[in-house]
């Protein structure tokens, strides 16, 4: 039997790992993910344990990498993720990397720094080259091709100006040239003319190529000025108000031959930087084709490190100081297999002598681990979602696998939509090793996905349940021939063409013969969707149907509470609790499912007009009253129901009182007699150490039971005056929570009975969403019979499916599904689950994604 | 064979059809580690679906009442249906 039906056994083990072995033994059983390790020093802080040292070294590693994905990313690289699974290193591979990488890092820090250097070099002396060359238009006779100068105002009457001319003057001019950004220009002129008067002459050009910001990075096409001015004092005006606006300015030499000189200085000084910097670009793309290499597989094996060392910080060390303690969750299946991980663990590390595990007892829970397959997974999930299984107790995940798309199907049913849902899933199943559908980032479609093989089951269902429903896009088919016979009708009745003129709407009568002749064989016969009354009949089928699937799936849940009992050893609990809950149940609903059935069978169209209603008779049931209008169903009803009624109420008390005067009595007599074999008390169900708060199947007594473990034996030979006030308290709580467990079943049998005719009202608007889309939208695509009828029909089309898909399939899907999940979850597992359990999480290593 | 309109051979038919599958089927799924939850599997579904077919016919058995249609649909249903 597989491990889907309850959790499969769970036990507490110590693990002694010699010191010198420890890592790799936990290296080991990371690799295969078997056993979930627990915190022995919780009261110590993250600075105190004693591998902080090395987790510190495994974060400063971490550090490195991530600066250097850093320059990878700034580089414009990606980074691939790593092939293999490399293992955990060891202490000198694990220097190894460390040196390595800092080294890396190092020099990319280094290379890079240079190469910001020699840009920014390299971008001076090209501002510069272009500075000399466009102020030379400006000072030099010959006006020389290019974009054309940008004076403004205060020179307007001479642009150009010639050094010559003015030789006469008695005046020098000096000239300040540089470079500013372009949307300083204005200002900047403005200023200079404000602060110096008209002493110059300022000119503006815009360089020919843009060039790159040194702060901001980005390219702007600068603006070359030159201002050429006389006098001292103008000399150093202009030079601060340049400082203020940030301009870069360079040396302009005032002769000619000079300018020339400078300008092919820099030429040959340009050309050797551009070689330079292009060695420094290869040395640079060299170091990164390293770290692209090498980076994946240290990341991961520095991560396995670091949670290696984390779980060591969670052992303790024993009084020699030479041995690790570790306290181990295992699966007791697994326990040969850990063997085997230590040992190759310790043969790994060279050690000699050998770390072993053990068992060892232990009065807590368990955590509950339950395996799944791709298949099983997705039903799994949706049951934990309410609450994980306690431990050992019944899973209802293997017959949710049916039980939940089969519920879905009932207020899903149509066989087109069936088909559509069945064949996306079906693509989503048979290409689910595509990485393409598999690591996908929308979170939407990935919740799909996980689900593909729910989805599945649910269309699959869903196109059975609509054959049943005789529904198809909400057009029935007629597989086979209609039970009703219109002809036998219009002959026996003569309904004549002016009869039938005079009369817009006719009824069949099933009495006459031959107009009914016997069952549809395979679900709902199609005449009934041609008919305008086929909700009065649709509406009473769906109602009875879903009241006796409800019951039947309520039952179920009560049966499932058996094999808790049994497997808990809680025999009482078979005959004071099961045993009163069946026997309400079924006097009350159980009856009911027969009224319906009894009724069907026995009741035809000949008595229609006396016919009893079923619902007058089980109100009156209850109230012990009889309606004389209300003909009785079969002979002696009257007293039948009221021996049920009286049997129901019966087991009320019995459930309420039973369990806990039968502790009372069993604590009673391990009082006064305490010569008890410890037998008896092993026998204590493994519920203990549950919160039975939450749930109202974990009754008080399991939370009782567990005083009864540890300290049992020191009750016996206490004094009984003193265990008999504890005893007095606890019986109250008892006492309580079994009133409210009586109370919640009882109400909630009524309650959750009604709440199953959630299956009838949504199969109708299912049913009548998809009679309006049919009549409203797509019937319209069929009135022209043209070719112009023709053209109109796609587009109609068009319309049609996508309101199926959006509004059919999508909403009412969802609506479906979160209904039948709420069945499963409140009124079917109420019945027998406590799920208050927790999962067994294994300490393997996960891979990190990559962002 | 009774001519149309019994209950006898949809019933049988669906009876050993659904009995087959979670009766007969059970046996002989291969022996392996899902053995329990295919045969779980196949119990739940045989149950739950001859449930559904049975209480679908069974309503249908005793009509109380007959289909009301419109005078078009009389019209077109009495010489196109048998």
């Amino acid at each position: 039997m597989g491990s889907l039906f309850r959790s499969e056994e769970v036990c507490l083990a110590q693990l002694f790992l010699q010191s010198a072995s420890a890592y790799s033994c936990v290296s080991e059983l990371g690799e295969r993910g078997l056993l979930e390790f627990r915190d022995l020093n919780p009261k110590v802080s993250a600075f105190q344990r004693r591998f902080v040292g090395e987790v510190r070294r495994c974060e400063e590693m971490e550090k490195t990498f991530t600066f250097l994905q850093q320059e990878l990313r700034d580089a414009g690289r990606v980074l691939a993720p790593c092939p293999d699974n490399p293992r955990a290193p060891l202490a000198r591979e694990a220097l190894r990397v460390q040196e390595q990488s800092e080294q890396l890092a190092q020099e990319l820090r280094e290379v890079s720094r240079n190469r910001a250097s020699l840009r920014g070099r390299l971008r001076d002396l090209r501002q510069y080259l272009h500075v000399l060359r466009e102020g030379r238009r400006f000072t030099s006779l010959p006006a020389s091709l290019g974009s054309p100068p940008r004076s403004r105002a205060l020179s307007e009457r001479e642009p150009l100006l010639d050094p010559s001319l003015h030789q006469h003057l008695d005046r020098k001019i000096n000239f300040v040239a540089g470079v500013i950004h372009p949307w300083r220009v204005s200002a900047f002129e403005r200023l200079l003319w404000r602060a110096c008067r008209g002493y110059l002459v300022a000119s503006f050009v815009e360089m020919p190529e843009p060039m790159e910001d040194p702060t901001t990075g980005e390219s702007i096409t600068w603006v070359i000025f030159v201002i050429s001015y006389w006098g001292e004092q103008i000399g150093q005006k202009i030079r601060k108000i340049s400082d203020c606006f940030h301009c870069h300015v360079y040396p302009y030499p005032e002769s000619e031959a000079t300018r020339e000189d400078t300008m092919s200085g820099l030429h040959s000084q340009i050309q050797d930087l551009s070689v330079v910097l292009e060695e420094t670009e290869q040395y640079l793309a060299q170091v990164l084709d390293k770290v692209v290499l090498a980076l994946p597989t240290w990341r991961v094996q520095v991560q396995k490190m670091k949670a290696i060392y984390l779980i060591l910080n969670q052992c303790s060390f024993d009084v020699t100081e030479k041995c690790l303690i570790a306290e181990v969750w295992c699966p007791v299946r697994d326990l040969t297999q850990v063997q085997d991980a230590l040992r190759q663990g310790s043969y790994k590390s060279g050690s000699s002598v050998e770390c072993f595990v053990q068992r060892i007892p232990t009065s807590e829970s368990p955590p509950t681990l339950i395996r799944t397959n791709k298949f099983t997974a997705g039903f799994q999930s949706i049951v934990d979602a309410y609450g994980v299984a306690s431990y050992q107790e019944v899973n209802p995940a293997p017959y949710a696998i049916i039980t939940f798309p089969f519920i879905f199907a009932i207020m899903f049913g149509d066989v087109g939509h069936g088909l559509l849902m069945f064949l996306f899933a079906l693509w989503m199943v048979l290409y689910e090793d595509r990485p393409s559908l598999r690591q996908a980032s929308n979170e939407i479609w990935l919740t799909f996905f996980e689900g593909r093989y729910l989805i599945l089951l649910m269309g699959a269902f869903s196109i059975y349940t609509g054959f049943i429903y005789n529904e198809c896009f909400s057009k029935a088919t007629a597989i086979f021939p209609s039970a009703w016979s219109v002809a036998a009708m219009a002959n026996r009745s003569s309904w004549s063409s002016d009869y039938l003129a005079t009369h817009p709407f006719l009824t069949l009568d099933p009495n006459v013969t031959g107009v009914f002749q016997g069952p549809y064989p395979f679900g709902i016969d199609p005449i009934w969707s041609l008919a305008t009354n086929h909700l009065n009949f649709l509406n009473s089928f769906k109602m009875k149907m879903s009241v006796v699937l409800g019951i039947v799936h309520m039952g179920f849940g009560v049966v499932l509470g058996i094999f808790n009992h049994v497997h808990f050893r809680q025999w009482h609990r078979l005959v004071l609790e099961f045993l009163p809950e069946m026997i309400f149940l079924l006097a009350l609903f159980g009856y009911l499912v027969f009224l319906i059935f009894f009724k069907w069978i026995k009741f035809t169209a000949a008595n229609s007009l006396v016919a009893p209603s079923i619902l007058i008779h089980f109100i009156d049931m209850f109230l012990f009253t009889s309606n004389a209008d209300n003909l009785p169903l079969y002979q002696g009803q009257v007293p039948v129901q009221t021996a049920l009624v009286v049997l129901a109420l019966a087991s009320v008390p019995v459930l309420l009182l039973g369990t806990p005067l039968h502790l009372w009595c069993r604590q009673r007599s391990l009082r006064s007699s305490p010569a008890t074999p410890v037998a008896a008390r092993e026998q204590e169900p493994l519920l203990e150490g549950q919160e039975a708060g939450n749930s109202v199947n974990a009754t008080k007594e399991d939370v009782e039971s567990r005083g009864h473990g540890p300290d049992a034996k020191a009750r016996d030979t206490a004094a009984a005056g003193s265990g008999g006030r504890l005893q007095h308290s606890d019986l109250a709580e008892i006492f309580m929570h079994q009133a409210i467990h009586t109370i919640e079943y009882c109400l909630g049998c009524v309650s959750n009975t009604a709440s199953y005719l959630r299956l009838w009202a949504l199969s109708l608007a299912h049913a009548q969403l998809s009679e309006v889309l049919w009549t409203m939208v797509m019937r319209n695509g069929f009135v022209r019979l043209s070719y112009v009828g023709g053209v109109v029909l796609v587009p109609v089309f068009a319309a049609f499916a996508v309101l199926t898909v959006a509004i059919l399939l999508v909403m009412e899907g969802l609506s479906a599904f979160l209904h039948a999940l709420r069945l499963h979850w409140v009124e079917f597992q109420n019945k027998f689950y406590v799920g208050a359990g927790y999962k067994l999480c294994p300490f393997t290593f996960t891979p990190d994604p990559w962002e | 064979a009774m001519a149309y309109g019994g209950l006898t051979v949809p019933l049988i038919v669906m009876s050993v059809f659904w009995g087959m599958v979670g009766g007969v089927l059970p046996w002989l799924v291969p022996k392996g580690p899902n053995r329990g939850v295919i045969n779980t599997m196949l119990v739940t579904c045989a149950v739950c679906c001859y449930l559904f077919w049975l209480i679908a016919i069974l309503a249908q058995l005793n009509p109380l009442f007959g289909p009301q249609l419109s005078n078009e649909t009389i019209w077109y249903l009495k010489y196109d249906w048998p």
